[in-house]
């Protein structure tokens, strides 16, 4: 099989310095090795000749920790430290660096770098390590068994030498799809504690180079001027007073007509003259309803029968008994559009190549999407177009958009130049939080049933909310039977088992675009859920802990969430807050972990409420990195908490009314005065990390602000009762 | 206007019209980009820098009223002894996640620790207050203070 030079490119030039070897996949998947970068196919890890050993990693960096995750697996399994190990991003190839979870697309997504690349990492690793070995055995003359290889030295039978002396020979040999690997009790990367990021050093001296550091010779940088209301088009523009801003280029109407790009030297040029532009609109098909017309739609949704009856249940059976049980315990919820806001504003920066291929340099979370875009965009096949993954500076699934959003905003901004200047797409804040996609409004009603002994008998939960999966890409493997599965999970298949339980769903019109943010579904269904079973034990005095558990029997799915649950409780004093606090509780499965947090508070309704302590336990199997997962779920509670507690977007005739931090109101230091992280023992495969520590993280809040006697049920907090210290 | 700018330790003469940020100038004109743009409205902090010695917000600093001062960006912090303890608390605690607001933060806390060589949590959580981390790293901020104020101390 052969392939172009030039998505190699990359790779030649450590080539032509001499012998080198690379271990990666075949296009089938298969294992596979070379001593050519060309004739390679894709590189998981490439080592030359002097010993340097480099990861090639598939997953794109925006904090949760691919670049040392991957790193680990092959170092590991190699047998270098983490000192003797770099790392670079994969170039834009969908056949060979696809996600294996998400098919023939180049993405990161769903907490999945580190589960789906565990087995591929670590095998392309130990190929490396026993064909080095065997060229070593070949040249000592003695039995590859008795060598191994250790912080680079390949040693045994009396001989020592660093690995690089036999990456020419290693390099003929074949690898095999199922190399030795080592024993979890040899482990002396894996599980460690004191691993530290590899990604740390760059960003602590301001070198570290994010998408918004490229600055190209002779660049222009490209800000939009967006339709104010979602579907208005551009019908004139006047940009007399723009051309009096010094360095302003030109202003085009894109060709879609939901903007207008304003082409500028540099990018404060960009941002007065986009300011000066004057755009008439068309406002006669956008979208005109405001926050309450979307609610009140869910609403209804919610009290007339569901479109989808997701788990067959008889749900006319299922009311019956909840009417006729000894206690019920009933709620309606409300969730609010969020942004994502990551801390980094969205943009990318486009060039043409004397050769006529286009680069688009950014902090790609699907590479596949930009680059099935720009081949219709620029008529051009798919090995001219090249994507340089830079570092992103946060995400939380904003720049994973199935329409490719905003790299398609540049193409087309570039594409209407002569491409002799490269073009930097840039958006500011206000552009991030009134132009993005949101995480949909959803509401939820629940009647939950309990007979004389205060055990649950009936469970019944309407939905109502729009559908993140229909109408994109992702629709053929995420949308069965009309049900998109992340409007629910976290409920269908909850590991509670909780019997007669009836789930309905039905989704509303768009109101707005819609994505994933950071944990999906489970950002409100686990909310639902947690402050439901709270709800419900408290309603027949019961601890919220002893009642969950009775529901967490049996299945290891079921075990592993009880777990965690007592492990938290454990480490967080559960029943024993300090005096003059309270606490809640929360457990959720979610991307394959499980996660339990207890949130202690202090003060009081009337004067403001102080988060003292989450004491967080989880359970995401093999911890390779845990210090990784400990940040991550702190990441994860912080970023669940900030939200619920203060924010949400909301429209007014069709247009968003935050535009910026300020009214779009971060968490802040001071929010949250301690988090302690507990990792459970494990030797299941890994799970996700990025999300699992976001869905327990405001219902724990919520289920503490209830023994003040608030149950909150429609966020943000701060709108609904509860004042912050 | 002709601008001549104290820079890191450097005169540089930039052109840029009245009320341009600093910011734009220290990123576009200089091309130094370790100072982020968060926000552009001073409540975010990644785009702290030192001016004589003092942390300010970069996006609401303009270029005419900052001649004659001494401007100190993240990329000089480690031939500053409190800089690099900063840096060095950060790496062994790993603050950064995606990394993007923390040139803003070290900056901040450079100025706190100048100011306050032995601050206390709470003072830690007041100075840091308007340094947004959307990735929430702030457990791991206020640590990294206090152990930078360790390093400074032993
Ligand atoms: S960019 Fe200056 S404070 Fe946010
Ligand atoms: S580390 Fe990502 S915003 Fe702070």
């Amino acid at each position: 099989m052969t392939r172009t030079l030039s998505r190699r490119g990359f790779l030649k030039s450590a080539a032509a310095a001499g012998a080198v070897l690379y271990i990666g996949a075949t296009a089938k998947g298969a294992m596979a090795a070379s001593g050519s970068a060309d004739a390679m196919l894709t590189p998981f890890v490439k080592i030359d000749s002097s010993g340097g050993v480099t990861a090639i990693v598939k997953h794109f960096e925006k904090g949760q920790g691919p670049a040392t995750g991957l790193t680990t697996l092959i170092a590991e399994e190699l047998g270098v430290t983490m000192d003797q190990i770099d790392y670079e991003f994969a170039p834009s190839d969908p056949a060979v660096y696809n996600n294996l979870l998400f098919g023939p697309f180049q993405g990161t997504g769903g907490s999945t770098a580190m589960a789906n690349s565990w087995m591929q990492y670590r095998t392309a690793g130990a190929n490396a390590r026993e064909m080095l070995i065997k060229a070593a055995a070949q040249a000592w003359g003695v039995d590859a068994a008795s060598l191994d290889i250790q912080d680079g030295l390949i040693t045994g039978a009396g001989n020592s030498a660093p690995l690089g002396e036999f990456v020419a020979q290693a390099a003929t040999f074949e690898p095999v799809e199922t190399p030795r690997l080592r024993d979890p009790a040899d482990w002396k990367i894996i599980g460690k504690e004191a691993t530290r990021r590899k990604d740390s050093p760059v960003k602590v001296n301001g070198t570290a180079k994010f998408a918004m550091d490229v600055h190209l010779d002779n660049q222009m940088v490209v800000m939009i001027k967006r339709t104010p209301q979602r579907g208005g088009q551009v019908v004139g523009i006047d940009d007399s007073a723009a051309k009096e801003v010094k360095g302003f280029i030109m202003a085009q109407t894109l060709p879609t007509k939901l903007g207008v790009a304003v082409y500028a030297e540099n990018t404060w040029a960009a941002m007065q003259a986009r300011e000066a532009l004057e755009v008439n609109w068309d406002f006669s098909a956008a979208e005109s309803r405001s926050s309450q017309d979307i609610k009140d739609e869910i609403m209804a949704a919610l009290n007339a029968k569901a479109e989808y009856n997701v788990n067959k249940a008889d749900q006319a059976a299922v009311a019956a008994t909840i009417d006729g049980a000894a206690t019920v315990v009933e709620k309606t919820f409300y969730f609010p559009l969020l942004a994502h806001a990551p801390m980094e504003p969205l943009n990318c920066t486009i060039e043409q190549t004397a050769e006529g291929d286009i680069v688009l340099h950014d902090g790609a979370q699907m590479p596949t999407g930009p680059h099935m875009a720009y081949q219709q965009i620029f008529g051009l096949p798919a090995e001219k177009i090249h994507i340089k993954t830079m570092l992103a500076g946060g995400s939380f699934g904003r720049r994973a958009t199935p329409d490719a959003d905003y790299q398609v905003e540049a193409g087309l901004a570039f594409v209407m130049t002569d491409r002799s200047r490269p073009v930097k797409l840039v958006w500011d804040r206000e552009d991030d939080i009134r132009s993005g996609y949101y995480r949909p409004a959803v509401g939820h009603k629940v009647r939950v049933g309990l007979d004389a002994e205060g055990t649950i008998i009936g469970w019944d939960h309407q939905v109502a909310g729009q559908s993140i999966m229909k109408g994109t890409a992702f629709e053929a493997f995420a949308v069965r039977d009309g049900i998109d599965h992340s409007s629910v999970e976290g409920i269908a298949d909850s590991p509670y088992s909780i019997p007669g339980k009836a789930l309905g769903l039905t989704d509303t019109k768009k109101a707005t675009s819609v994505l994933w943010w950071r944990s999906v579904g489970h950002t409100h269904t686990g909310y639902v859920m947690e402050v439901m079973m709270d709800m419900a034990a408290r309603a027949v005095g019961k601890d919220p802990v002893a009642f969950r558990l009775a529901y967490l029997g049996g299945e290891q799915d079921a075990t592993r969430k009880a777990g965690v649950l007592k492990f938290a409780a454990d480490k967080g004093n559960w029943g024993n807050p300090a005096p003059g606090n309270v606490q809640g509780i929360a457990v959720h499965k979610s991307f394959g972990s499980y996660v339990a947090e207890v949130v202690e508070i202090s003060g009081n309704l009337d004067d403001g409420i102080q988060i003292e302590k989450v004491t967080a336990a989880v359970d995401c199997g093999i911890a390779v990195n845990p210090d990784v997962i400990k940040a991550q779920i702190e990441g994860g509670i912080g970023y669940g908490i900030g939200h619920a507690m203060r924010d949400q977007i909301t429209l007014d005739g069709g247009a968003v009314e935050q535009s910026n931090f300020p009214d779009y109101e971060p968490l802040r230091i001071s929010d949250i005065k301690a988090i302690e992280t507990h990792i459970v023992a494990s030797a299941e495969a890994p799970t996700g990390i990025g999300e699992p520590g976001t869905p327990p993280s405001a219902p724990a809040l919520a289920n503490a602000i209830a023994q003040l006697d608030l149950v909150v049920a429609e966020l943000p907090m701060a709108e609904n009762g509860v004042s912050f210290a | 206007m002709a601008i001549s700018l104290k820079l890191n330790g450097k005169t540089h003469q930039v052109e840029a019209e009245p009320g341009t940020p600093l910011l734009w100038v220290i990123r576009d004109e200089l091309k130094l980009t370790g100072t982020k743009f968060g926000c552009g409205v001073a409540s975010c902090g990644a785009c702290t820098v030192h001016l004589d010695g003092e942390p300010v917000r970069s996006c609401q600093t303009f270029i005419e009223d900052v001649e004659g001062s001494e401007i100190t960006t993240i990329e000089k912090m480690e031939d500053d002894t409190i800089g690099a303890a900063v840096q060095q608390a950060w790496l062994e605690l790993d603050v950064v996640q995606c990394g993007y607001c923390q040139s803003g933060q070290i900056m901040n806390a450079v100025g706190l620790l100048r100011e306050n060589a032995k601050p206390t949590a709470d003072e830690v959580d007041d100075y840091m207050h308007g340094n947004a981390c959307r990735c929430a790293t702030y457990q791991r901020i206020r640590a990294g203070v206090l152990r930078a104020s360790e390093i400074l101390e032993a």
